[in-house]
């Protein structure tokens, strides 16, 4: 090794980088705009992960079906129309967790 | 760890006791609070202290400082774009209390205050709130056309703003949710084999291979929980990072 003289910070940086590149201990650089992939990295991490987002639609569709009918004093009706409501909310959020990336990038709104 | 019953009680370890005397006992001040402030202050220490050197080749603590921000820090400009560099410190600071919390209910005499739903919701509710938030000020009413969704036709417009509306609430629970359940998860599951090893070595002889079979497993579990801590903080900074890319590109 020479030692460091004043203008060697860049081809310090170029060595370590090569050195990194040998023993292979920087990840592949990912192409921009990809979202990190550690979701649901595992089988069981994506079956936990679905089932959490079908559960929580639902669990706030009833939250909100409930507390509309208490308002409203329409006891089982409110409840009853927001279940299914929920059931699709919760799949919608499933199709978004698998749906193609490029296609979420582009929703652009037409409304 | 075995309740008098004999049964195995696998819940007892989350509840909240009071610290620092009747002045702790009159504000509710928990050891779920002092794990917190651990928590805020063991990442005040390893940024104040490891960065003090500003070493050009970084030393142990250095390098862990480093790492961190450098992770945090590609995460935001990464699933947010150039303009997640503002929510760097949010997301960071979220991120480093989730993770020290989580890390440190892995020792013993530790609480993990993030095994708590009361903890998580705030967290996940402070983030729903925030990313509305930054929406709204973004892009004003606009931000109300992200509930339409594009190519829908006149007559199922009304659904699906119910459906979407509902859809972006079920973020608070489903944030909050899986930290919660995979803390609590995994420190139940610490006890009930925890307990085993106890229950079964005093029946003598004739239980000691299966007690050491529950340890073995208790030792994979530990370093399970490891893993799920860190994962988890990562888990939920990065969900942070995408409701963020969201609300300040919309759609």
């Amino acid at each position: 090794m020479t030692r460091d003289t004043g203008d060697s910070d860049r081809a310090f940086a170029d060595r370590l980088r090569a050195a990194r590149d040998r023993q292979g201990l920087d990840p592949r650089p990912k192409p921009p705009g990809e979202q990190p992939e550690v979701l649901g990295t595992s089988p069981l991490g994506l079956g936990l992960r679905v089932g959490l987002e079908l559960v929580s639609a639902l669990v706030v569709a009833v939250a909100i079906g409930y507390g509309l009918d208490i308002l409203f004093d329409t006891k089982p009706i409110l409840t009853v129309v927001f279940i299914p409501v929920g059931g699709a909310a919760g799949v919608m959020n499933v199709y978004r967790l698998f749906a193609p990336k490029p296609r979420k990038g582009s929703r652009t709104g037409e409304a | 760890m075995a309740s008098a019953s004999g049964g195995i009680d696998a819940l007892s370890q989350f509840a909240l006791t009071t610290h620092l005397g009747p002045l702790g006992a009159s504000v509710n001040f928990t050891q779920s609070n002092v794990s917190m402030l651990l928590a805020a202050g063991l990442t005040i220490v390893i940024m104040w202290i490891g960065m003090r050197p500003r070493a050009m080749v970084p030393g142990r603590l250095q390098s862990a400082a480093e790492l961190i921000y450098e992770t945090i820090m590609s995460m935001c400009v990464e699933s947010i774009g150039e303009e997640g560099k503002k929510f760097f410190p949010i997301v960071f600071t979220l991120f480093t209390f989730i993770l020290f919390g989580n890390l440190l209910g892995v020792f013993p005499y530790f609480f993990t205050f993030t095994s708590h739903i009361a903890v998580t919701l705030a967290l996940s509710l402070f983030v729903f709130l925030l990313v509305t938030f930054v929406a709204i000020r973004e892009h004003g009413t606009h931000f109300f056309s992200y509930f339409v969704p594009p190519g829908v036709p006149g007559v199922l417009i009304p659904l699906m703003v119910l459906i979407e509306v509902i859809s972006y609430l079920s973020r608070v629970i489903s944030l909050s949710v899986r930290l919660f359940a995979n803390m609590m998860a995994g420190h139940v599951m610490l006890k009930v084999f925890g307990s085993f090893i106890v229950m079964l070595g005093g029946l003598g002889v004739l239980g000691y291979p299966p007690a050491a079979l529950s340890l073995g497993v208790n030792t994979l579990l530990i370093g399970f929980e490891v893993l799920v801590a860190c994962l988890q903080a990562y888990v939920f900074a990065v969900l942070t990072c995408i409701y963020l890319h969201d609300a300040v590109h919309l759609h």
